[in-house]
């Protein structure tokens, strides 16, 4: 498969109003529409979806590996950032 | 063959679902064909999606016909235990897949036609029928997008694909015109409203193919000669090889489960 003309789409799904497009996988198309209908035969076949998008994956921009200390360690330690130190008044239920 | 094939009491509304069942079931099943060797994985399952949706619709099909024959015949009886010259689908749908622009294009003449076909049927007389429509119709408007996008970009894409795609549609021409035929047993349906008249849908499928074929810079044949004869079970010496694949796990140990 010539990867030059049939490039790789990240496809998300949208299984219900109200709810957020999630992540579900990737596949090869041609163009955008051939890559929706891809993402429509292949991960839409239970009913999972409502909406779908394709991004060319050539489109993300992704974090370093190697910037994982620099990013994401600084945070380990500001449990305080977690709403988890307020008593909820029983009156208000589930929130 | 170790089961007796069994003989259909042709009512025209029994013929009628028949005709239409055999279509979308040996039509269903050339597509399953491309199961684990489509060009690509994604276009493998999609192949093998649409072949489930057509057998669906045969089953559907079938049942009905066994129910208003009344003779005891189910879906699978249908299916499986009539032969060749009993089985009344379209030439058209019979012809093997060929490379992938034969299977492009053969999807694309048939949806072309079921798809206004299903949604004009959905106002039939007939209930059942009307209702096997509606569900059908949502399948094969996904069907002939899917055929159409692709033949579009086959036909302006390189110089074999396009070399491809043109034979195809060259090969596959004659076998266009046996979609709008009638005969007097459908005759009677349509005049009770049963059934649409198919040249009626001319005035729809040639525009369509028209378009299809224009974006893809393919040439539309001129030939006016039509293969005609899968209606009345004269078929094309391939339709007998597809059903002794389909059939012969039922013709050899009959009633099999699993």
């Amino acid at each position: 498969m010539a990867e030059a003309n049939i490039p790789l789409w990240e496809v998300f799904i949208r299984s219900r109003n109200g709810l957020a497009h999630r992540h579900c996988g990737s596949l090869h198309a041609a163009d955008a529409e051939m890559a929706l209908q891809a993402a429509r035969d292949i991960y839409t076949r239970r009913g999972e979806g409502l909406s779908i998008w394709v991004v060319p994956s050539a489109a993300i921009v992704a974090s370093d590996p190697a910037d994982k200390g620099m990013l994401f360690e600084p945070t380990a330690d500001k449990i305080y950032r977690h709403p988890t130190f307020y008593e909820v008044p029983e009156e208000v239920g589930h929130m | 063959m170790a089961t007796t094939s069994i003989t259909v009491a042709e009512t025209p509304v029994v013929l009628y679902a028949l005709r239409r069942g055999d279509d979308a079931l040996v039509l269903g099943h050339r597509l399953s064909e491309w199961t684990g060797y489509a060009p690509m994985l994604e276009e493998d399952m999609a192949l093998a999606n649409i072949g489930l949706d057509l057998i669906g619709q045969a089953r559907s099909l079938y049942t009905y016909a066994g129910e208003r024959e009344g003779a005891g015949h189910d879906e699978d009886k249908l299916a499986y235990l009539r032969d060749e010259r009993q089985y009344r689908n379209l030439l058209l749908v019979e012809q093997p897949n060929g490379d992938f622009a034969h299977t492009i294009v053969r999807q694309l003449f048939y949806s072309a036609f079921a798809d206004p076909y299903w949604r004009a049927m959905m106002r039939s007389a007939d209930a059942t029928l009307a209702a096997i429509a509606a569900k059908s119709e949502k399948e094969s408007a996904y069907h002939l997008r899917h055929a159409s996008e692709w033949l579009i970009r086959l036909g302006d894409g390189t110089d074999e694909s396009h070399r491809r795609a043109q034979d195809a549609v060259d090969a596959l021409w004659s076998y266009t015109g046996e979609l709008f035929e009638t005969d007097d047993a459908e005759r009677t349906l349509i005049a009770e409203g049963v059934a649409v008249d198919p040249a009626t849908l001319r005035a729809t499928w040639d525009p369509t193919i028209d378009r299809v074929l224009h974006e893809a810079t393919l040439a539309r044949p001129d030939s006016a000669w039509m293969q005609r004869g899968g209606r009345a079970g004269r078929h094309s010496e391939h339709l007998g090889h597809l059903l002794a694949e389909l059939q012969h796990l039922q013709r050899t140990y009959p009633g099999a489960t699993w």
